[in-house]
This record gives C-alpha cells, sequence and structure tokens, in this order.
C-alpha cells in the first residue's frame, strides 16, 4: 500500500503549499509512490488520518490548530515541518514582541469575534507543543529541497539539507561579499544555506529567511552591523527580530525573550 | 411547516484557506447565507508598525504566497508616494511585467487546477490527467511560465526579491528578455485555446447585478496604476479610498467586509476588470473574448472563470508588448538607496483576485507608525454572501450533493485568498 501523505496548513501564507505544487511534472510522479490522502488546497477528495508523511505549513497560533497538530503527530510516521512559519515562525512571529491589547485593536470588535474563534494572538513553531522530525527551512523553502525530504522518507533515509551559512553558496557563485567589500548589512554569515544565495546573487544583502544555521555566531554579526556597518541598537534588533527571532540562536540579538 | 434546506461545507476545499460555507432555507425565506472564515489572523498591520518603510514590500508580500508580487507593487508604490518618489518608467515596466506573471500564474490555477475540475466531476486536475493528458500538460505549462519569469527576473519565484524602493537590485539582460518573450509566445496559442474551451463549459445560469469596481487607466489595461473606478459611477485617486470604501465586522468571520458608502457590497477581480476595462484588452483577447460571447458587463459571477482566460490572453500580448518596448537603460539600485524622510502613501494595485489597497504613514527616521491593507477578498467577502443569499432559493430544486457543489463552485469562482483576507486592518 502506498503511503499517505497530508499537505496541512496552518497559520501562514500558503507560500510553501505553492511551492509543493511548482514540483509540478515531478507531483504527477509522486502521484504514483505516495498517495496524496490530504491536501485541501489542490482537492475536494480529502480522507480522515491517520497520514504517514504529514507536512504542516504555518504555525501555531490558535487552540483548534493546537489540537489539530496533536491529532496529527500521534498518527503520522514523519512530522515535516514545511517552512519558516512552522520551523520558527518566520516574520508574523514579530506579532509576538506586540502587546495583545495593541494587536487586538486591528479589530474594532475583537473580543466579539474571539469569543467564537478564539486566537492566542502569539504565534509559535511546532517544534514547540510537538516533536518535529524534520524542518525545511525558508520563506519558500526550495521545491527540491521538498523533493529531496519527499524521497528520504520514502527511502527511509535522512535527507541531505544544508546546515552551512548562505555565505558557501555566495563564494560558489563567486559573488563579491557584500558586507566584507561593501560593507553591507548582510545576515548570510549566520543564516543557512538552500536559497541558493537568492539575495546576494541578485544585488541585495541576505535578509535571513533561512534562519539561523548550526552554530550560528549573532552576537559576532551584530558587533560588526554597529562597528562596520553602522547600524544603531534599535536596526540591529530588527535584523534578527525577523524570520527567526524566537529561534534560541537570534533570541538575545532580537531584543531577548518574550 | 416550512421546509427546510441546509448547507454546510465546513472547509471549502480548492481554495487558498479555511473557509466554510453555512447556507440555511426555511420555506421561501433565506435565514443564513454566510461565508465563515477560521483562518487565524497574523495582525501584519499591527507588527508593521515599527519597521522601516524600505521593508514594508517584504514583510507585505508574505500576506499572500500566492499574489506576492502585487502585495510587494502596492507596498511600494504606497512608500515611494510618501517619500515623493517617482519611480522612473523602466521600474514601472518591469513591475508591470512581474505582476502579469503573477496573474498568469494564478489564473493558471485557479483556472485549471480548481475551477475546471467541478465541470468534470473531477476532485482535482491530477485525477483529470489520464482523461484529459494535454490539457493538464498545458495548463501546468502556463502556470510555470508566470513562476518561471516570476524567479527569473525576480530572483525567487515565490515572494522574489528583486523588487525594492525606486527600482530593481537586478536588471535583466537582453537575454532574459528574448527568453521570456520566447517562453509567453510559446504559451499564446494554448491560451487562446483555453477560452474557447472555458467558453464550452456548462457555467451555472445566475445573475445579480452589483456594483463592479477596478483601477483603469486611458491608454492601457491597468494593473499597477490607474484611478479607481465602477460601473455605478465610482471615480477616484487611491488616496481618496477610505473616504468611499469602508469596512464592517461580523462576529463569525475574522475576514473584514467592504461595502461602498452609503451603497452596497461589490465585486473585484477579473470580471470586474474585464467589465470595465474591456476596450483596452489587447487585440487578440477582445477577441477570444467576442468569440466566446463574452458581452460586457456581465453580471454572472461564474463567469469570473471566462474572464480569467481572457486576461490570460491579454496578460501574454502585453507583457510581449512591454518586452519589445524595454531600452534598458537604468541600472541597478540598492535596497537602501534612497532618502528617508516622514509623510504618508496610497497605493492600489490590481491582485489576480481584485484591487488590493496599502496605506504606510512613517516618521522622519522612516519608521512606520501606521499601516492599513484590504485584500481582495476582503472586498468580495460580503458580495459572496450577498450572491449566496441570491442563489440559496434556486438550489432547493437540487439534489444535496449538487446544491454543496454549486456553492462552493460560486466561492472558487472568485478564487479567494482567505490568508490575505484575515492579514488584518487599520493599526494606528
Amino acid at each position: 500500500m502506498k503511503p499517505k501523505l497530508a499537505v496541512v496548513k496552518m497559520t501562514g501564507c500558503a507560500g510553501c503549499q505553492m511551492e509543493v505544487l511548482r514540483i509540478e511534472d515531478k507531483l504527477l510522479d509522486l502521484t504514483g509512490a505516495v498517495e496524496i490522502a490530504y491536501f485541501y488546497m489542490a482537492t475536494s477528495a480529502n480522507r480522515h488520518g491517520p497520514y504517514d508523511i504529514v507536512l504542516v505549513e504555518g504555525s501555531v497560533s490558535t487552540p483548534r490548530e493546537l489540537r489539530e497538530l496533536k491529532e496529527l503527530r500521534d498518527g503520522a510516521k514523519l512530522l515535516i515541518a514545511l517552512g519558516d512559519c512552522a520551523c520558527s515562525g518566520c516574520l508574523p512571529s514579530i506579532v509576538n514582541w506586540v502587546p495583545p491589547e495593541e494587536s487586538a485593536k486591528v479589530y474594532e470588535r475583537f473580543l466579539e469575534i474571539h469569543s467564537r474563534k478564539e486566537s492566542f494572538q502569539r504565534v509559535s513553531p511546532l517544534s514547540a507543543h510537538v516533536r518535529v522530525d524534520l524542518e525545511l527551512r525558508g520563506c519558500p523553502p526550495n521545491r527540491d529541497a521538498i523533493l529531496e525530504a519527499l524521497k528520504g522518507a520514502l527511502l527511509g533515509i535522512r535527507p541531505f539539507l544544508r546546515e552551512h551559512p548562505v555565505c558557501v553558496e555566495c563564494k560558489l557563485k563567486e559573488n563579491a561579499c557584500l558586507l566584507v567589500c561593501e560593507g553591507r548589512p548582510c545576515m548570510g554569515p549566520v543564516t543557512a544555506a538552500g536559497c541558493g544565495a537568492a539575495c546576494p546573487s541578485n544585488g541585495r544583502v541576505c535578509e535571513g529567511c533561512y534562519g539561523p544555521m548550526s552554530d550560528a555566531n549573532a552576537s559576532s554579526l551584530a558587533e560588526i552591523f554597529a562597528r562596520r556597518c553602522g547600524l544603531s541598537q534599535e536596526d540591529i534588533v530588527r535584523k534578527f527580530r525577523k524570520y527567526a527571532g524566537l529561534m534560541p540562536a537570534f533570541s538575545k540579538e532580537a531584543g531577548g525573550k518574550i | 411547516m416550512s421546509e427546510v434546506m441546509e448547507i454546510r461545507v465546513d472547509y471549502v476545499a480548492r481554495v487558498e484557506g479555511q473557509a466554510e460555507i453555512l447556507v440555511k432555507v426555511v420555506g421561501d425565506r433565506v435565514e443564513e447565507a454566510k461565508l465563515a472564515v477560521f483562518e487565524p489572523p497574523r495582525f501584519f498591520e499591527a507588527f508593521m508598525v515599527g519597521r522601516k518603510c524600505g521593508e514594508a514590500h517584504e514583510i507585505a508580500s508574505r500576506i499572500c504566497g500566492i499574489c506576492h508580487v502585487p502585495h510587494q507593487v502596492a507596498a511600494l508604490e504606497a512608500v515611494e508616494d510618501g517619500l515623493g518618489i517617482e519611480p522612473d518608467e523602466q521600474t514601472r515596466a518591469l513591475r508591470k511585467l512581474l505582476n502579469y506573471a503573477n496573474h498568469i500564474s494564478s489564473h493558471a490555477l485557479s483556472v485549471y487546477f480548481l475551477s475546471v475540475p467541478d465541470y468534470f466531476g473531477k476532485p482535482d486536475v491530477i485525477s483529470m490527467a489520464s482523461e484529459h493528458p494535454d490539457l493538464v500538460r498545458n495548463a501546468i505549462r502556463l502556470k510555470k511560465v508566470g513562476d518561471d519569469i516570476t524567479e527569473r527576473f525576480g530572483g525567487r519565484a515565490i515572494h522574489p526579491v528583486t523588487l525594492v524602493v525606486n527600482g530593481f537590485t537586478r536588471i535583466p539582460t537582453k537575454a532574459d528578455l528574448e527568453w521570456a518573450k520566447k517562453e509567453l509566445l510559446n504559451v499564446k496559442g494554448f491560451a487562446m485555446e483555453g477560452v474557447d474551451f472555458i467558453a464550452g463549459l456548462d457555467v451555472p445560469d445566475f445573475e445579480r447585478k452589483c456594483e463592479h469596481i477596478a483601477l483603469s487607466q486611458p491608454d492601457q489595461y491597468a494593473i499597477n496604476e490607474g484611478r479607481l473606478i465602477s460601473t455605478e459611477g465610482l471615480d477616484i485617486p487611491p488616496r481618496e479610498y477610505r473616504d468611499h470604501i469602508e469596512e464592517t465586522h461580523t462576529d463569525y468571520s475574522w475576514t473584514k467586509r467592504s461595502i461602498v458608502r452609503g451603497r452596497d457590497s461589490f465585486l473585484v477581480g477579473p470580471l470586474a476588470r474585464v467589465n470595465l476595462n474591456f476596450d483596452r484588452l489587447s487585440d487578440d483577447a477582445k477577441e477570444a473574448a467576442r468569440r466566446s460571447g463574452f458581452k460586457p458587463p456581465v453580471f454572472n459571477p461564474f463567469m469570473a472563470v471566462l474572464a480569467r482566460a481572457i486576461e490570460l490572453v491579454n496578460a501574454i500580448d502585453d507583457s510581449v508588448s512591454i518586452i519589445e518596448n524595454l531600452k534598458l537603460d537604468k541600472g541597478p539600485v540598492r535596497e537602501d538607496s534612497f532618502e528617508v524622510k516622514a509623510g504618508e502613501g496610497f497605493a492600489i494595485v490590481e491582485a489576480p483576485r481584485g484591487i488590493l489597497y496599502h496605506n504606510y504613514a512613517f516618521d522622519a527616521r522612516g519608521i512606520m507608525q501606521k499601516a492599513d491593507v484590504v485584500t481582495p477578498t476582503a472586498h468580495n467577502s460580503r458580495n459572496i454572501e450577498r450572491d449566496l443569499e441570491a442563489l440559496a432559493p434556486k438550489l432547493r430544486d437540487l439534489s444535496p450533493e449538487e446544491a454543496v457543489l454549486m456553492c462552493e463552485m460560486l466561492v472558487r469562482a472568485y478564487d479567494p485568498c482567505i490568508s490575505c483576507s484575515v492579514h488584518l486592518l487599520n493599526a494606528k
């Protein structure tokens, strides 16, 4: 029997699911190897769980999602966090530093809606609640990494995911270093590779959307940002409190734990 | 006792995001017709306050993983408006090219992956592949051209990176332009056939006259710039938007709902654009539309699928003409190469599913003090319910399965983007 695959959306923008759809021609091949049992954005033939392989896009921001996540985890052989929101909270995690009474102001009648549809007004990565077998980082993660993860899942081997910094990919592309040569505040030295150095190769600094590399030295880069690039303390906090401010490797530079 | 008909779809499939449909008819009376969004809110406008105006577009992009380009363009235009920057022609042309690429990709997805399976009694496009291999292969190709142009010109297919305030960090080469033109012309034939194919589908016979609103420019098909006009005589610049459009709340949905002040809900998106700007479509798009029997104004919301097919032809033609006229005489800019000052700016851009409003105010250091974003699906959400209300009495003659399908097809015809619609509003 083919393993059952579920693609589930929690609090996110659907960009990661769009990247799954970008596997396109190979998606048709994939249906020969797995049964797509749950993928609401793509099909109306959705089955009840449990599922063998679960890809979760989005962070956890409501009690309903938390219940759903625990249920998925219980039934899954492999739970994969798909993209930054699921791995680190991504940009919407900036809201965690906004007092709830402030964020509630965006709805004039917040409490009325909230009484029927609860929200934590905070986001958290999947790993804050359940065991996660694999994290596919990036906003969005590259489709090759998604395919690599699915192949690994089917073959029962650990997929090859990059934990070295963006700098390695930049050097392989023979880009001039924006930080060293131009003194621009590039997050590349502390950011995990996988994007193919998308931003520096296109003339702009890395914004850190793949989150911290393994063993990232955030405090050293923050010091270089201040000394070499002339960034204010506030600007440095904004740099680290962006895609992965909740991750332990960045939390001090992002302004401390909330 | 009156006969009761109830429809409950607890999670609408083949749309982006999480929403339910609730319809209840007792006798002749429609008691309930709701599109209730349970997609969680993300409070973008709250956490954008305190960020720098130069990153507004990068953050706004994450409101939507499907219409990221129009979100970026709208945020950039609004910030530039506030800074008093007028981008040059090349920048505006490249932004239009990228927004068209987004429309091509999104429309191909909406028409062939999300809407068409309903007309063939299939749950998804993959299960159509064995009986209609060419159609599925061509639909994938069409979507891919949009994604590939975004990737090559924008540096990434989803959430592209080269768009910045007052320009691009990388300017495409002549070879990039030649490649893009070839790719576009390769799918032109299928886009043309697509109009005939969609026109041949058995579209539900339903009409409800309502106000249609779209951007409009006198000399071109408007998607990035122009005035906001409507079938009821609205004609305003983007900065007057809030004087005319207001938002209301309900307690059952995280999506806000728009109405025209003193009037009613309204429709935005491909149908409104084609209705209001028909004579500015490309010649081939007009010809294909005429052949399909599309006579503007069309007030059947199910016909939005046909309007998308017509716009696919127009997007390809207009993109090719942009490419042919690009001189590429302006170089790249850095992400921070602009002067910061206090200001407030406004912009309206056409996302694939309709108008998108962005407004930001920032202080002398460029730190944002206010962010206000209204998305196409927030604009359409009340109108979808008004359509459901009008449709509901007609559903009683159908089997329960057919009635549910009809409601879902209506929602899919709007191609709603639920994540967008709950990004949130008006933090000051």
